[in-house]
């Protein structure tokens, strides 16, 4: 069979087509794209989605820095004009700063790293790493899918429409009442929740058919405990997604009532209790941090063990640091509401929980340095990125221990150290692990490899770029810069036009990348099956580059010889 | 009083907490300094490691890679160590955390700090309950005073320093946060809630802080200025705005045949 290198697939053929292409049966491209039952094309479809919208949540960050370059208000008026408000008026222009300030964060959260993540790189390599055909629900898989896009409409309309004192949401991507409720008039903001209730849908439905496939679509043999790190973390992922997703959206329908239908859940005139949202919020809001960043865990395992030519140090130990992280992640929700008033007792268990957390962390990034640790490291892009995850990760760690003790949170608390300590573990965190998983995975979902060059080119701008963003705002926090303001007093300039220089070089590394991936499709080679060489040893690599449009039609058997860290049905 | 430069504000290009002048900020400045170490060491550790791993683990160094992939031991140090730095910093953290629920002696003086759309009032409820309302200078103002503008206001929360203060924050719209960094003091103002904590200044001076919770539209125009004076001077002023000082009066006791009735 001419459609695959090496492996199973080579046996069955004794199918007559199976010697050309057209074995596929792919349908037309309306019904491939739009009518999508694939996993693999429902996780393009979820990468190009996240793409675009990181483009635009992106581009956002830079109206946001080229504001903050230097004090006064420069820039925002053209965007209040742009969309047909009134740019003169200063009232009009905060409220575009806050207009933006949300959209950032709900495109970067909701429709950015988590449809990349979860929605891209898990739907493609789940399935292609347990051995299975696809997913349990195929058609579920598509409508998760579009309730995403709904999603991302929703919120893109919402700009466009009143919302109190100009057009757009201006509250924030925690919503808190009652700011949210009382504080907002016009339907912009009913638009922006209707967006959540929309996503989240979405990836309820999607985290339900992860649990599905990974419990009962394993090929013989896989055990839970020979699945790859990637498989558990993004198991793991789904049950956060299905335990918090719910509470998200109950209190965020209670905002839509509160706002039209006269209920006061939130509203202390009628009994009800605005810190009763944030509780709810952050009970969610806290294991979204971790459905963001566990993937990317799973990729980097994947990456270290694969370009160090040796299994995972500690298998175990890193899969249940996972759990152990997700469970641990429900419970401390209230250390971001330590300046709320909560009383002493409550501060001192969140503060002691969280720091909890750094001991699973811990042990995730010391069993990757082991796994490297008398390995043959092999300095190829993925790996280079996932050198760069694991030290950004750290420092981003680090401040999360800072930040967790709710004294000292009395300081730092919403201002512009908390921006970076999330930006280090989010922006730097998960995208740095977005784009390790991109260049390890990208040839074998294109059938294309990247330039290598470039690739390594654009580590380096973007770790130089995102640092540059990012380490100052450290010392704007403890200068004591709030958060979410457009304007500040001159004694913090310096900083912030540091800060800005680091957008634009970052921007740099965005085109590089954007330009490889060009010519990935204009020039680049063929990619081989397994274009890694002895170190990949997990199921994909046993497949053609890109895989066939149905993969497994005969389930590859993983025989008691083969443990977690090679996955391959016969050895070589 | 005219502000001094770099205290009680932020410093051009800063890079550290703001010089502290509240006696719960002398306590936590000591613990974030021991953070601040903690932290870097902890990176330079993991960056150390990487180098090392880099440099003798590369395919050139050493083509054959080892099968190595459990170590009881070594497992078991970085889960136990971890727990034991974290420990250690609990321990004072705790301790801060009890510091700054202690409740202000009877005799503190109240002020209540109530967060508006987009200013603050600041009431006095112990000295005759006058409030002051507090809203931001312009440009030119600013200037004029001799003050950093957006954090400059036209009329101050004047407080007695060296004196408990009893700081009371709540809000009439939406969520504020009463936030002084000099002061190490953040306290969010919420609708329908009295939210109390104590706060001790230690010196005479200007300490500026900023709105600290998203309220809307002119969320980053809405600043503090606390101006802390010697107890004689501060109550010159609370004459001055109408208001009463000495002993408050005491509160009017139920009498036994009310309370009887109450309970029936």
């Amino acid at each position: 069979m001419a459609t695959t290198a090496q492996g199973f697939d080579a046996h069955h053929d004794d199918h007559a087509h199976a010697d050309h292409h057209g074995a596929d049966h792919k349908p037309g491209f309306f019904a491939r794209w739009f009518m999508s039952t694939n996993h693999k094309d429902i996780g393009t479809l979820y990468l190009i989605f996240a793409i675009f919208a990181g483009i635009i949540g992106g581009g956002i960050s830079g109206i946001m820095r080229a504001e903050l370059a230097e004090p006064g208000i420069q820039i925002l008026g053209t965007w209040v004009q742009l969309l047909g408000g009134d740019g003169a008026s200063m009232d009009a222009n905060y409220h575009m700063w806050n207009v933006f300030i949300t959209a950032h964060g709900l495109i970067m959260v909701f429709f950015m790293v988590m449809p990349a993540i979860i929605g891209g790189f898990g739907n493609w390599f789940v399935p292609l790493m347990i051995g299975a055909p696809d997913m349990a629900f195929p058609r579920m898989n598509n409508i998760s899918y579009w309730l995403t896009v709904a999603g991302f409409c929703s919120l893109l309309f919402s700009l466009f429409v009143p919302g109190g004192t100009g057009n757009g949401a201006g509250v924030g991507w925690t919503v808190y009442a009652p700011l949210s409720t009382s504080g907002s008039t016009g339907p912009a903001v009913d638009f922006a929740i209707f967006s959540l209730h929309l996503a989240g849908a979405g990836s309820i439905l999607g985290a339900t058919n992860f649990i599905t496939t990974i419990f009962n679509m394993r090929a013989p043999g896989m055990t839970l405990h020979k699945m790859p790190l990637f498989v558990w973390s993004v198991l793991v992922t789904a049950f956060l997604l299905l335990l918090a997703l719910p509470v998200l959206a109950a209190a965020i329908t209670m905002l839509l009532t509160d706002r039209n239908f006269g209920t006061t859940f939130y509203d202390p005139s009628g009994g009800g209790d605005p810190v009763l949202y944030q509780h709810l919020f952050w009970f969610f809001g806290h294991p979204e941090v971790y459905i963001m960043i566990l993937p990317g865990f799973g990729i980097i395992s994947q990456i270290v063990a694969t370009f160090s030519r040796k299994p995972v140090f500690g298998y175990l130990g890193m899969a249940y640091a996972m759990v152990a992280i997700g469970f641990v992640g429900f419970i401390v929700w209230a250390h971001h509401m330590f300046t709320v008033g909560l009383d002493v007792n409550t501060k001192m268990y969140f503060t002691a929980a969280t720091m909890v957390i750094a001991v699973p962390t811990g042990v995730k990034i010391f069993s990757w340095i082991a796994t490297m640790w008398g390995g043959s490291i092999e300095f190829k892009s993925p790996m280079v990125w996932a050198l760069g995850f694991i030290f950004l990760f750290t420092m981003g760690g680090v401040t999360g221990v800072y930040l967790a003790n709710g004294g000292v949170d009395d300081y730092v608390h919403d201002t512009y150290f908390v921006v970076a300590h999330f930006h280090y573990v989010l922006s730097m965190g998960a995208v740095t692990a977005l784009f390790a998983g991109f260049y390890y995975w990208f040839p074998k979902m294109s059938g294309k490899m990247h330039s290598e060059l470039l690739a390594h080119l654009h580590f380096w701008v973007f770790f130089i770029g995102v640092n540059l963003v990012f380490f100052p705002q450290h010392f704007l926090g403890l200068d004591g810069m709030p958060r979410r303001i457009p304007d500040y007093p001159a004694a913090f300039e310096m900083w912030n036009s540091v800060s800005t220089t680091g957008y634009y070089i970052t921007m740099v590394s965005v085109a590089i990348w954007l330009l490889n991936v060009a010519y990935a499709y204009l020039a680049g080679r063929k990619a081989p099956g397994n274009y890694w060489g002895e170190g990949a040893t997990t199921l994909e690599w046993t497949l053609s580059s890109p895989p066939p449009f149905h993969q497994y039609e005969t389930l590859p058997v993983i025989d008691d010889s083969h443990d977690y860290h090679d996955h391959r049905p016969e050895k070589a | 009083m005219a502000p001094t430069p770099g205290r009680g504000m932020p410093v051009d290009g800063g890079t550290n907490v703001q010089e502290q002048f509240s006696e719960i900020g002398h306590v936590a400045v000591g613990l974030h300094s021991g953070l601040v170490w903690i932290m870097g060491l902890i990176c330079l550790f993991v960056l150390a490691l990487l180098a090392w791993v880099i440099i003798r683990y590369n395919r050139r160094a050493n083509p054959t890679p080892s099968r190595t992939t459990h170590n009881t031991l070594i497992e078991v140090v970085w889960t136990v160590v971890p727990v034991l730095i974290l420990v250690g910093i609990a321990l004072p953290s705790l301790n801060l955390l009890a510091k700054q629920y202690e409740s202000p002696p009877a005799d503190a003086v109240t002020i209540k700090a109530t967060g508006y759309q987009w200013y603050w009032g600041y009431s006095y409820p112990d000295n005759g309950g006058f409030e002051v309302v507090s809203n931001m200078l312009d440009k030119q103002g600013a200037a004029a005073s001799g003050q950093p503008y957006l954090l400059a206001v036209d009329n101050r929360m004047v407080v007695p320093a060296n004196t408990p203060l009893r700081l009371q924050t709540t809000a009439a719209d939406v969520i504020h946060s009463f936030a002084v960094p000099s002061l190490w003091f953040k306290l969010d103002a919420v609708p329908g809630r009295l939210n109390e904590k104590l706060l001790i200044i230690k010196e005479p001076g200007v300490y500026y802080g900023q709105c600290s919770e998203l309220c809307g539209v002119r969320h980053g125009f809405m600043p503090i200025t606390i101006e802390a004076l010697p107890r004689e001077q501060w109550e010159a002023w609370v004459l001055e705005q109408g208001g009463t000082v000495g002993e408050p009066a005491a509160p009017i006791e139920p009498s036994g045949e009310a309370t009887a009735e109450a309970v029936a």
